[in-house]
């Protein structure tokens, strides 16, 4: 069932894989966890553009993300843009989770005390100057772990980077299966694989959570 | 075996961690008795209904309940832990009725008094709406009885309680601070409901009070609790007129000087 | 006053899948990914079936089952939670064979995602238990019921009201998830796009017809979610008195 000497003839090639997964998991988290907040600032400080920020933001929460990755691989060269299919698959996992990390980023502002603001202009701060300042500071650490929680699925997400041929773990997977005829062992450890980082990434945000409680 | 009192506490303790809360606990209820049990804050008096209901494990000791042990059986003679199955028949003579009412939020009073009747003791629906109706009249709440407890007032949620409690015609009511969740005027309607029953019904009866002048005119026996044991007790008149014992003494002029 | 809104939404996508079809352009994919569409709906339909039956199961086994229970539906929450959708489809459909299992591509589908989805819903459904009111539970015993007879008269229906806008977030979830169904060469809506896009190029209207369409499926899941939620709460806050 299992062939052992199989699978340490392609752990080598896998590992190689894992680490384009992980490139794509830190790279799509960077524009998420940006893009996200530039969303939820916008609507914080222009309330008219919030309105379509809201609808763009429940508009990619409500569609698949495998279509989001598609039709930026397929669309934007038809607007002159060519991206490689990494680039586009990163860009659309980005964007797809930006979405969910605005949401958490609203409910951080969300949960800062009228008072802040209030002081914040008794003091004549500028507005710039209170946000910055003064309700990031408060905001963004209560909201750490949902977007550590947010990071995770992503994490789990890059899977679909294979749908556009992108050589992340599971493409590699495959392709090894198609060559030898063996799925159990290639697609197995990717399974594996997954699980203990996110046992792992989870643990790690459980004892921050803990922390940033007991601070 | 009649001449075992209805509920007996032997050599009880409890404790939570290294804190002892119930210490070597020895307590008779007779049949038909009404006892109140009074003390300041965290000396165990609920702990001692609480054990009664079942809802905490005891850490040593006996407690029997109508001549039979319920927090253990017999077996060759010998006293074991009690099963699930020896727990549950011994617990229908008991009933409780909770500061915080807990009512059923879902189901309506009519529907709070008859689900345990129904699926606890396998009663016909008419049968048990029958005596629940019955009940909830003599609670003074035939009016509402196709309320939710959202639409209830607070009194009125307790005193459904109350005829909940009673459908299951229990032998022992257990009755703990079930006025203090509600606004003083409220008080006086629950009060009535419980010496309506205490008179009605051949109930023993243990309850956890702060109402002194109730427990005064309503009880046949007095316990004072000071630091999980039982400090004096007796008679009301004895207890509210001649306390023996200095802490009794005290806590009475603290509460009366309070109320 | 959101369900108006979300209706609203719905009602705009339709009309908007409505006006692009008037075109030629746009109207000559309608068949083919109303076709997919109605795969997309199936299996969606299935696996939530499943989701919920999962997730029931192993939540009440990792709170009430004994030992061995427990661990299994443990094991279970934690693998389809810590592995990726995508994953475990590709592990149903090409290493089961591998032991001599072979199963439907559309069984495969409905599987791994009911089972992934259900792993979620596990939690969700724990957590809706255990957030009951302490006092429910004590009442219950104190009326002499038996455990099985708190859970299904007392706590579950209660719980039930909690568990219903997390499961609205799941049920969006697997809609969207149904969407690697088409990777295990099932006709879906986005196999049919992906396969309309390489025989005519015209990736424009085909991305958009495919996007609106997950649209409507996933706000009519929502307003379905926020009716049932009305519902429910319903009986809980009825014409609260001051
Ligand atoms: N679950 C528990 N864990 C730890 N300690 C507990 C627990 N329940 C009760 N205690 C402790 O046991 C002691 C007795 O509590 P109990 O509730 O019986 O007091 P009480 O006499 O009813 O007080 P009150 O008048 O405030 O209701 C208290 O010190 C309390 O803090
Ligand atoms: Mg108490």
């Amino acid at each position: 069932m299992w062939d052992w000497t199989f699978t340490f003839e392609i752990l080598p090639v896998l590992a190689r894989a894992a680490i384009m997964t992980v490139e794509a998991t830190a790279l799509g988290f960077v524009i998420a966890a940006t893009l996200g907040l530039v969303l939820a600032s916008i609507r914080l400080a222009f309330p008219v553009a919030g309105v379509v920020v809201t609808v763009l933001v429940e508009l990619i929460r409500s569609t698949p993300l495998l279509i989001q990755i598609f039709f930026l691989y397929f669309v934007l060269p038809k607007a002159g843009i060519v991206l490689d299919a990494f680039t586009a698959g990163v860009a659309a996992i980005g964007i797809h989770y930006a979405a969910y990390c605005s949401e958490v980023y609203r409910a951080g502002f969300e949960n800062v005390p009228r008072g802040q603001w209030e002081a914040s202009i008794a003091l004549n701060l500028s507005p710039w100057n209170t946000f910055k300042d003064i309700i990031l500071p408060q905001a963004l650490p209560p909201v750490v772990p949902a977007l550590g929680n947010y990071l995770i699925a992503l994490f789990k997400e890059t899977p679909l980077l294979s749908a556009i041929a992108v050589l992340e773990l599971m493409q590699t997977a495959k392709n090894i299966g198609s060559e030898t005829f063996r799925y159990t062992e290639p697609v197995t450890l990717v399974g594996v694989f997954f699980l203990v980082m996110s046992l792992v990434s989870a643990g790690i945000i459980r004892m921050l959570e803990s922390w940033l409680q007991r601070r | 075996m009649n001449d075992m009192p209805m509920v007996r506490f032997e050599n009880v303790s409890k404790r939570y961690g290294a804190l002892t809360v119930l210490d070597n606990l020895n307590l008779d209820i007779g049949r038909g008795e009404k006892v109140s049990i009074i003390g300041p804050s965290g000396s165990g008096k609920t702990t001692v209904l609480r054990m009664l209901m079942t809802l905490e494990a005891i850490n040593d000791g006996v407690l029997w309940v109508d001549g039979e042990p319920m927090t253990h059986m017999m077996q060759n003679g010998k006293l074991v832990p009690a099963t699930t199955k020896h727990i549950r028949r011994i617990r229908a003579k008991i009933g409780m009725v909770f500061q915080s009412f807990n009512l059923f939020p879902h189901m309506t009073a009519m529907g709070n008094c008859i689900e345990a009747p129904i699926t606890v003791l396998g009663l016909k629906r008419s049968e048990a709406e029958e005596r629940a109706a019955e009940l909830l009249d003599m609670v003074g709440l035939s009016a509402k009885k196709d309320h939710y407890p959202s639409q209830l007032s607070g009194g009125q949620q307790q005193r459904v309680a109350i005829a909940r409690a009673l459908a299951m015609r229990p032998k022992i009511m257990l009755f703990d601070e079930v006025t203090s969740a509600l606004d003083p005027e409220l008080v006086g309607e629950v009060l009535q409901v419980i010496r309506k029953i205490g008179r009605e019904h051949d109930l023993t009866m243990l309850m956890v009070t702060h109402q002194m002048g109730f427990a005064k005119e309503f009880s046949d026996r007095v316990c004072f609790f000071y630091q999980g044991k039982i400090c004096e007790q007796g008679s009301p008149a004895e207890i509210f007129g001649n306390p023996k014992n200095e802490r009794t003494r005290q806590f009475l002029n603290a509460v009366l000087e309070a109320g | 006053m959101w369900i108006r809104m979300l209706t609203a939404m719905l009602a705009g996508t339709l009309l908007l899948i409505a006006l692009l079809s008037a075109n030629a352009e746009y109207r000559l994919f309608m068949p083919g990914l109303l076709e997919g569409a109605v795969l997309t709906v199936e299996i969606t339909l299935l696996g939530a079936v499943l989701a919920v039956f999962m997730a029931l199961i192993a939540a009440l086994a990792k709170l009430y089952g004994p030992l061995p229970i427990r661990w299994l539906s443990t094991t279970y929450i934690e693998i389809f939670r810590g592995t990726s959708a995508l994953v475990q489809l590709f592990w149903l459909y090409f290493v089961l064979p591998q032991f001599g299992v072979f199963l439907d591509a559309f069984v495969v589908a409905v599987l791994a995602l009911g089972l992934n989805i259900g792993a979620y819903g596990a939690e969700v459904v724990r957590g809706a238990i255990v957030s009951v009111a302490r006092g429910q539970w004590e009442a219950s015993i104190a009326l002499n019921m038996s455990k099985a007879q708190m859970l299904r008269r007392i706590i579950l229906p209660q719980a039930f009201t909690a568990m219903i806008p997390p499961w609205g977030n799941l049920f969006i979830e697997l809609v969207k998830s149904t969407s690697l169904v088409s990777l295990i060469t099932l006709a879906d809506l986005t196999f049919k796009a992906q396969q309309m896009n390489q025989s005519t190029l015209k990736t424009v209207p085909v991305f958009t017809l495919v996007l609106l369409m997950y649209l409507a499926i996933s706000l009519t899941v929502t307003i379905g979610m926020r009716l049932l939620e009305q519902r429910a709460s319903r009986g809980l806050t009825r014409g609260r008195v001051a």
